[in-house]
Formats: C-alpha cells, sequence, structure tokens
C-alpha cells in the first residue's frame, strides 16, 4: 500500500514548530495523543480490529450459530476462486462499475459547467440535480420499481410514445443490471454535480480575465482553460466513483427482491447471503477479502497513475 | 457570468434551455412519486395519469401516519443520525487538528495509515463487525447500530488538508497569551473551519440518514429500526403499496430536503474551501 500513503506525507505540514525543551515535548506529545486517542480507539475497535479478524475467519468454517470455528486453512479460498457465483457476482459488480461510472461522471461536469454560467435559478438547478442523492436507498428504489413496472410504469408510458417497448425492465435479465444504472445515475450524480461545482469555484478569475484580453471566446475558453483546471477533480472524482459503484447493493437488492438474482446479483450481495442467510461466516469472510483484493488493486492502479500525473507536471 | 460574456448571447439561451430539460429530467421520477401519494391505491396500480380517476386524496398519509411504527422509525433516525454525526465530527476533527499541527512520534507514519483505510469498504468488515456486536452484546441496540459509523478516516483526511490551511499566526497569538491547545482549538479554530465543517457534518448526516445495509443486519428490532429498514419490513410484508409508498418516501426525504436548501450555498463554498480540485 505504499503508493497510496505516499503522497500525504510528502505533504505533511512542516511549519510546525520545533519542540525547544524536552519537557515541552513531552507535554506536546501528551496532548497530541489525548487529541487522537477517541478517533484512535474508534478506528482500531471497528476498523482495524474487524479487519484482522475479518482475515482470520476467512481461514476457519465459522458459522453464524457459533458451531464450527476450526481452522481450515485455504480451503474457503480454494472454493471461493472455483465458485463460479462468485465469479458472476464480481463479473455484474465490475460491469456495473465500468458501466455506471462513465455517465456518473459526464452528466456530472455537463451539470456543473452548464449551473456554473451562473444563469437565473441557481437554488433550483443545484436542488433539482442533487435532491435525489438526499433519498435512501429504500425510497428511490420503490419510486424505480414503480417507474420500471412493465405495465403501469412512467418508463414503458414515455417509450410508448415514441413507439418502444414494452420492456420488462427488472424482470428481464438482460436488462435489468441497465434499469439499476439508470436508476444510480439519477440518484447518485448530484454528489460528483457538487464536487465538480466546487472546482468550478476554485478557478480563479484572472486565467479568464487574461484569455478573455486575448481574444479567446467562450469555446475557446472551456477547451483551453476550464477543461484543463478541471483535470485534478476529474481524477479524483473518477477514482471515488469506481470505489463507490464497487460497493454496488442496496438499490440492487431492493429493487430486484424476489426477481432472477442469480445474473444481476452484485458481489456485496453474495458477501451478504452467504454470511447471513447460508451461516458460513468464514466462506463469506473470504469472500470479502477477494473482493477486498480487487478494490486494493484498483486502488493501487490508481494510485500510480495518479503519482505519474503529477511528476510529469 | 464570466468576463468577455455577453449578457444575452446565443449561447446562454442555449445553455439555459439545456439546463432546464436535465432539471426537468431529474425532477420528473420525484413529481411523479409526490403525485402518486395523492392517488387513491386502485389509481396508483393502474392509472398512468397525475391525477386519478378517483381524483388528488390524502389517504394514502392518513394511513402511512396512522402506523405508529413510522414515527418510532423517524425518530430513530433522527437521534441516531445526530449523535453519529456529532461524535464522528468531534473525533475527526481532534484528530485531524493534530495531525495538522502537533509534532509527536510516529505522527507520519499513523496518518499515512489512516489515509490508506480510506479505501476500505465497509460492505467487507460486515462478518466481523457483527461479530464484535454479538461479543459486546450490541446486536439489536443503538450503539450496535451507531458506533460502528463513526469511524470515517476520509473526514480526518479531509479536515487536516483544511486545517493546513489555516493560519498558523492566529494561533500563535493566542498561545503567548497562555492559551492551551483545547482553548485555541475550541475558539479559534473551529470558528474559522465552520463552512467545511458543515459539509463534513451535511455528508457524515446524509450517509447516516441513509444507511441501509449496517442496520439491515445489526437491528431486528422493530422499535429500534430506523426509517430506510422499517419502510422494507411494511414493503416486504404488504408487498408494496404505490400510493403508500411514495407518501413515505416524500416524508422520509422532506427533512433532508429543507436542510439542504438552507445549507447548499455553505456545502458547495465548504468543499471548495478544502481545496478540492486545486493542485
Amino acid at each position: 500500500m505504499t503508493a497510496t500513503v505516499d503522497t500525504p506525507i510528502t505533504r505533511a505540514t512542516t511549519r510546525t514548530k520545533p519542540a525547544t525543551a524536552p519537557a515541552g515535548r513531552n507535554r506536546e506529545q501528551l496532548v497530541s495523543w489525548a487529541f487522537l486517542a477517541p478517533f484512535l480507539i474508534a478506528f482500531v475497535l471497528f476498523l482495524v480490529w474487524p479487519l484482522a479478524h475479518g482475515l482470520y475467519l476467512s481461514f476457519t468454517n465459522q458459522s453464524l450459530t457459533g458451531a464450527g470455528g476450526s481452522w481450515v486453512g485455504f480451503d474457503n479460498y480454494r472454493e471461493a476462486l472455483t465458485d463460479s457465483t462468485m465469479w458472476r457476482a464480481l463479473g455484474t459488480t465490475v460491469l456495473f462499475t465500468v458501466v455506471s461510472t462513465i455517465p456518473l461522471v459526464l452528466i456530472a461536469l455537463v451539470m456543473a459547467l452548464l449551473v456554473h454560467r451562473g444563469l437565473p435559478g441557481q437554488w433550483l438547478w443545484r436542488l433539482a440535480f442533487f435532491m435525489p442523492f438526499l433519498l435512501a436507498s429504500t425510497v428511490i428504489s420503490q419510486i424505480w420499481v414503480w417507474i420500471f413496472n412493465p405495465d403501469i410504469g412512467a418508463a414503458n408510458a414515455v417509450l410508448g410514445k415514441i413507439g418502444i417497448g414494452p420492456i420488462a425492465w427488472l424482470q428481464d435479465p438482460d436488462v435489468n443490471l441497465y434499469a439499476i444504472v439508470i436508476a444510480t445515475v439519477w440518484w447518485t450524480v448530484g454528489f460528483n454535480f457538487l464536487l465538480y461545482l466546487a472546482a468550478l469555484q476554485n478557478i480563479p478569475d484572472q486565467h479568464y480575465e487574461a484569455a478573455a484580453l486575448d481574444g479567446a471566446g467562450p469555446w475557446r475558453q472551456l477547451w483551453s482553460i476550464t477543461l484543463p483546471q478541471l483535470v485534478p477533480a476529474t481524477v479524483l472524482i473518477v477514482m471515488l466513483q469506481i470505489l463507490a459503484s464497487l460497493k454496488l447493493f442496496d438499490q440492487a437488492y431492493q429493487m430486484l427482491i424476489g426477481l432472477s438474482t442469480d445474473t444481476t446479483r452484485p458481489i456485496v450481495q453474495y458477501i451478504f447471503e452467504s454470511g447471513f442467510v447460508g451461516y458460513r461466516f468464514g466462506y463469506s469472510a473470504a469472500i470479502s477479502y477477494v473482493f477486498f483484493a480487487l478494490i486494493i488493486i484498483v486502488g493501487v492502479f490508481q494510485m500510480t497513475a495518479m503519482n505519474r500525473r503529477r511528476s510529469l507536471s | 457570468m464570466r468576463p468577455g460574456e455577453k449578457r444575452f448571447g446565443i449561447g446562454r439561451v442555449v445553455a439555459f434551455a439545456v439546463l432546464a430539460l436535465m432539471a426537468i429530467g431529474w425532477l420528473m421520477p420525484f413529481l411523479w412519486a409526490i403525485a402518486t401519494a395523492f392517488k387513491t391505491e386502485a389509481d396508483a396500480a393502474s392509472d398512468r395519469t397525475w391525477i386519478g380517476s378517483e381524483g388528488p386524496t390524502t389517504d394514502a398519509f392518513g394511513a402511512m401516519l396512522s402506523n405508529g411504527n413510522v414515527w418510532i422509525w423517524a425518530f430513530n433516525s433522527l437521534w441516531t443520525s445526530l449523535v453519529i454525526t456529532l461524535l464522528t465530527v468531534a473525533i475527526s476533527a481532534l484528530a485531524a487538528y493534530a495531525f495538522s499541527r502537533m509534532r509527536f512520534t510516529g505522527r507520519r507514519w499513523l496518518f499515512a495509515v489512516i489515509v490508506a483505510a480510506i479505501i476500505i469498504p465497509p460492505q467487507v468488515l460486515i462478518i466481523p463487525l457483527f461479530y464484535e456486536m454479538l461479543a459486546f452484546n450490541m446486536v439489536d441496540t443503538p450503539w450496535g447500530l451507531m458506533l460502528p459509523q463513526i469511524v470515517a478516516p476520509a473526514m480526518v483526511f479531509i479536515l487536516k488538508q483544511f486545517f493546513d490551511g489555516v493560519p498558523l499566526e492566529l494561533e500563535d497569538a493566542a498561545r503567548v497569551d497562555g492559551a492551551g491547545r483545547l482553548r485555541v482549538f475550541w475558539s479559534i479554530v473551529l470558528p474559522l473551519s465552520r463552512p467545511v465543517m458543515a459539509a463534513v457534518a451535511i455528508f457524515v448526516f446524509i450517509g447516516a440518514w441513509n444507511n441501509f445495509l449496517w442496520p439491515f443486519l445489526v437491528i431486528n428490532d422493530t422499535n429500534l429500526m430506523t426509517l430506510p429498514t422499517g419502510l422494507q419490513t411494511v414493503i416486504d410484508a404488504h408487498g408494496i403499496q404505490y400510493a403508500q409508498t411514495m407518501a413515505q418516501a416524500v416524508l422520509a426525504a422532506t427533512p433532508l430536503i429543507v436542510v439542504f436548501l438552507f445549507f447548499q450555498r455553505q456545502i458547495v463554498k465548504g468543499i471548495a474551501t478544502t481545496g478540492f480540485g486545486g493542485r
């Protein structure tokens, strides 16, 4: 994980004053740890310990009921790697991540660029695009189950008007993952939109003033100033979005309850089902770690890409 | 309005039109949900018009609110989300301040570990966390629901970035006057950090208010459920009743929408002041 941690350290503050006397230094140490203690205790209890314990569990045949719990070595991992359901769930998750990240970044960018032009009705635009993000997954799931209802839903009503359909959005296993993507884009694009809006506010006005003096029109300014200035924000947004999309569970689970989940079961759902429905905590922990490995690979890949970019500029 | 742009250019008109179309598209599902909430169940299940054949009615709201559980769930959602937000922001801000301003042994590697932990998805921890809650006797208790949610390494990182940008001189002056670290933090740094604290707090609150997976696993007692898990039990028990479900959706969303309307400027400003998108 060294690649992940390099950047913040090199930027860590160097402005702190050097300790003058050993006594003052000890006191400073004590005060520092007092400030850190509440967070660190929670960090160890609810993150570090579960992470370590989960790794241990993944090598046992622990069940939810307390039975089992003996060491089985790599058996769970061997089983996971030959488990076609696990691979399908992983594939579904990756497909969802690829298909959802693209619109979630591009649409957010377009929204932010348009809103940032200072058109009248700022609060309304912001509210319209961000509001769905405020809704609980239960709520958005019910809204979209209803919109995607093949008989009475709004989606087929609209498509019917232009002569398409009817589509069995959630029932058709070839379509339902894309239905989940549509609902997810609607639900969460507002977060990326706000991040882009904040990034746009950070571009100094002088850049545009200078460009205007040089006779650059709005398109030229967009291509030569705005978009290049947004590159660091975009890298970060894409990264956050990929990590968020990989965690797909809530909306897929709730919108597809009782429907054919075999082709649309995300990996998080398989973790949940193995542990809390199949009662196999050890196996579930092992799948969690396979999933975690995927996240680390993606994370390391992104960090290396970012670091390369930084060293180039 | 950027310098060099004409006030009524054709570009502005086109931009406005595109924006309006997108906004309508984004609001439509929600407006449709509101319209459905005012229908009878029969109309909601069969009628595609905005106003059902039997005319608008508040029956669905009445039926939903007469279910006492909804009030309990709303109350649970509110207080647990507030406690989670308060604890998360408090412990993250204290830690971030220590990382930003104090010098102690192991600072660098400890901060590196916390930043690296940002990548850990909470979903990976559900099995061992559940196990831990069993051991602590916290399954089916509010503490079991709340405590695992207060660890947010990303918030420590964001807040440290912000504190790094606060001028040191202000604090030095106070310290020369004999103020302790906690006093400086409380009366100088915190007031300066209001926008970023508001942004962080609101995102933590939204996350806690809408969290589904963890409350779904750790809470079985109907009286301890929050809105997302509670509503799911109603749907599982009765099948989907569209009008009532949409009424619940509208009610569950209203408090957050009001909060966002009040703070939206601050939220964007708060994100911007963390140096987001800067080099």
